[in-house]
């Protein structure tokens, strides 16, 4: 159970929003997480370098937010196959639907992408039935 | 080279983000979306931020004419088709996979920093599940 955290959940969308509207800018590239992600795999093209480096620096804000004296909570509750089987879903479902939390949930509703705004919908409604299966009903 | 350092620090920015906000914490996630259960609707709010902000600037982005006809050029996920069935299971897996965790992949990299078996096994099938849609859809 987690208490609702009104500002820092104001501070970090706005980091992330902020984030996002860099890569933008600067770049002109979507900050979609899965596509980035995957984009790092073979075969290699122009697009690989970016997101590798934009990969590393996710990884490391990690690493240097614990290195400079602060904690990370990550409460993992559910069991190592759960999470391989989640993951399997969540790496093979974001690739076939186009985008993530990050590529529909934020860059795309921000532009009020019709994909996006039913993806969000979507993914929404399905995490919530299985959070409710699992927690309310098994 | 200069891009591949902005994108370092545009990603750096993006996991701070995510960790203020507590988006890492999969416990955090799931309160979320248990609707049914002591519902912790802080993401509402980590979106709704974030959607401002980047709305905000897209709107501003869009009042140079050549720069939104530039993003709508390059930009590498311009929708080339509407709403479709395969944009509607991979969401819907996509949803079930996350429901399971309260990890989506941000949080799944910056996870790593965690030291935590689960973190990785997370991780790894993740990019398993991009392989598997590679080998099973071709790579777009």
């Amino acid at each position: 159970m987690t208490e609702v955290t009104v500002l820092s959940a104001l501070a970090g969308g706005a980091i992330i929003g902020v984030a996002s509207a860099l890569l933008l800018f600067a770049h002109n590239r979507v900050a979609g997480i899965s596509g980035i992600a995957a984009g790092v795999l073979p075969p290699w093209g122009a697009e690989s370098g970016w997101r590798l480096w934009f990969l590393a620096g996710l990884l490391v804000s990690g690493v240097l937010y614990r290195l400079s004296g602060n904690t990370i909570a990550v409460q993992l509750d559910a069991s190592l196959a759960v999470l391989a089987v989640a993951g399997l879903l969540v790496g093979y479902g974001s690739r076939l639907g186009g985008g993530c939390t990050s590529g529909h949930g934020v860059c795309g509703i921000a532009r009020l992408s019709v994909r996006s705004i039913t993806a969000t919908l979507v993914f929404m409604l399905t995490a919530g039935i299985s959070v409710y299966l699992v927690r309310h009903v098994f | 080279m200069s891009k591949n350092i902005s994108a370092f620090v545009f990603g750096l920015i993006f996991g701070v983000g995510l960790i203020v906000a507590q988006m890492t914490n999969p416990a955090k996630v799931l309160a979320f979306l248990d609707v049914a259960g002591a519902w912790d609707f802080s993401l509402a709010l980590v979106m709704a931020s974030a959607l401002l902000i980047l709305g905000v600037s897209q709107r501003l982005i869009r009042t140079s004419p050549e720069l939104a006809q530039e993003q709508e050029q390059t930009a590498c996920d311009t929708p080339k088709t509407g709403v479709d069935a395969r944009l509607i299971a991979g969401a819907a897996i996509f949803g079930v996979g996350w429901g399971l965790s309260g990890i989506c992949p941000g949080p799944a990299i910056v996870g790593l920093s965690s030291g935590l078996p689960g973190s990785y096994i997370f991780a790894g099938a993740m990019f398993a599940g991009f392989v598997l849609f590679n080998i099973l859809h071709g790579r777009r």
